[in-house]
């Protein structure tokens, strides 16, 4: 190491240059691979959005199975009606949901699921049948959980009350504790599930010690706050701010493709 | 340019001889984590070997113009740039398993290995030698990682590569998994048998009583 080098210009000189070819380095590789990237979590949506309305296996044409089976809406959670003009397939729901211009701030008192914000539109995926009639809808739902937003969806079946499957795909909740959101077994548990008291409101919860009745699950052991987390989401997104008015329509057979 | 012998020594010397898991100690935090199954265990080897090996060829190409003040900073920024770069690729390539090993890619970072052969052998030897140091070293951590990997998901899940080899009671076969063997502690377990059985073989690394 000579001398030369510990010169206060050459050292900046470098470090800039260093920056400079890293930084073209690192944005070329994010750029570059970005559409790959991109197809592969289109791909990952379309196998949770299987995976909660319990279609997807192991080794499945995924793709072709979506394209048969799911059909996406986007539907307005103002009015709920069918967004005509909007492309499912270009549709973002974390986008819309982060966007201020398309989302709608809510107040502390109905905001159980700590969210801040609900977005105006929001994508629902209708499930179709062999037959091509409609067998029921997956739905997204996210909400605060003990360290994080906890992204998942849910399945229900053609009455639009009885739980098909449900799935967090995304969470930061604490592995073992909270994190046993996505145990299979638990996740089972919800199956058969109703929503809905017979008065039309949410009687879906989570309880302590042996749940017992179509309206409730057992809470996870150790994660209360995580399980309230939940709790407080599907109270959000089956209430009447968000999904109950399209939940609604969906029985009556209302929400038509146009 | 060095000779053959010295090229296979800075290449093989990491494996057995001066393995940096099993005798420096170094790296040992990944070994951990990312060993539950053969398929994750694989990539995070490819994905270290490729850091070292690049981290060491690029530091080695500028070492004369490094100004010493700020060397480490130099270094973790060609090593950062590598590592974001390679956790893109496997984001592209390998999504299921990127995703799994989530946060352990951008920790090669701070792997200790990385910066320690920029720092002890690429900041004063030449490119191609610096290369195959970087090569060797991965190949010494893989060595490790992929025996601890063979043995946590054989014995922890029946399966090498996510192939069933040992029918599982639960599904209907006679296999017993160990639990333990899926969580991170039981690395420590194989780890240490690894470094005994080399120990006993290559007694001149048995350090010396105090």
């Amino acid at each position: 190491m000579s001398k030369k080098n510990e010169s206060l210009g050459k050292t900046v000189g470098v470090v800039l240059a260093l920056c400079l070819v890293c930084s073209i380095v690192v944005s070329g590789a994010a750029i570059g691979l970005k559409p790959m990237q991109e197809r592969n979590a289109a791909l990952a949506m379309q196998e949770n959005i299987l995976g909660a309305a319990g279609i997807y296996e192991q080794g499945m044409d995924v793709p072709a199975v979506y394209g048969e089976r799911i059909q996406p809406l986007v539907v307005s959670l103002e009015d709920y009606q069918v967004m005509q003009d909007v492309d499912p397939a270009e549709f973002d729901n974390r986008k819309a949901a982060g966007d201020p211009d398309r989302s709608t701030r809510l107040a502390k008192s109905e905001d159980p699921a700590g969210l801040g914000t609900r977005e105006d539109m929001t994508e629902v995926y209708l499930i179709k049948g062999e037959d091509g009639s409609t067998t029921g809808a997956v739905l997204h739902i996210r909400g605060q959980g003990l360290w994080g937003t906890m992204y998942g969806l849910i399945a229900l079946e053609g009455d639009f009350n009885t739980v098909k499957g449900v799935t967090f795909y995304e969470h930061a909740e604490t592995p073992g504790l909270g994190g046993e959101i996505t145990n299979p077994a638990w996740v089972k548990t919800w199956q058969g599930k109703e929503l809905y008291g017979d008065d039309g409101q949410v009687q879906f919860d989570l309880v302590k010690g042996g749940a017992s009745g179509e309206h409730e699950v057992d809470a996870l052991s150790g994660a209360t706050l995580t399980s309230n987390g939940v709790d407080a989401l599907i109270e959000f997104w089956m209430g009447d701010s968000a999904y109950g008015p399209l939940l609604d329509k969906l029985r009556k057979g209302e929400l038509t493709n146009g | 340019m060095a000779n053959a012998k010295e090229m296979k020594s800075v290449l093989f010397g990491p494996i057995f001889a001066n393995n940096p898991i099993a005798l420096q100690i170094l790296g040992v935090c990944s070994a951990l984590a990312v060993t539950s199954k053969m398929s994750n265990t694989l990539v995070m080897c490819i994905a270290l070997t490729a850091v070292v090996a690049f981290s060491n060829l690029f530091i080695s190409i500028i070492r004369n113009h490094i100004p010493s003040s700020v060397r480490i900073i130099v270094q973790m920024t060609i090593i950062a740039s590598l590592v974001i770069v390679v956790d893109q690729v496997l984001r592209a390539y390998a999504y299921e398993i990127s995703k799994e090993l989530s946060v352990f890619v951008g920790l090669i970072i701070t792997n200790c290995i990385v910066m320690g052969r920029a720092e002890a052998y690429a900041m004063k030897s030449s490119p191609g030698m610096s290369f195959l140091d970087g090569l060797g070293n991965g190949l010494g951590y893989s060595v490790v990682l992929l025996v601890v990997g063979f043995v946590r998901e054989l014995f922890g899940s029946g399966s090498l590569f996510d192939v069933q080899i040992l029918p599982l009671v639960s599904e209907g076969g006679w296999y017993e998994p160990v639990g333990l063997l899926l969580m991170p502690p039981s690395a420590f377990f194989i780890i240490g048998g690894f470094i005994w059985v080399l120990r006993t073989f290559r007694t001149e690394q048995v350090e010396p009583k105090e």
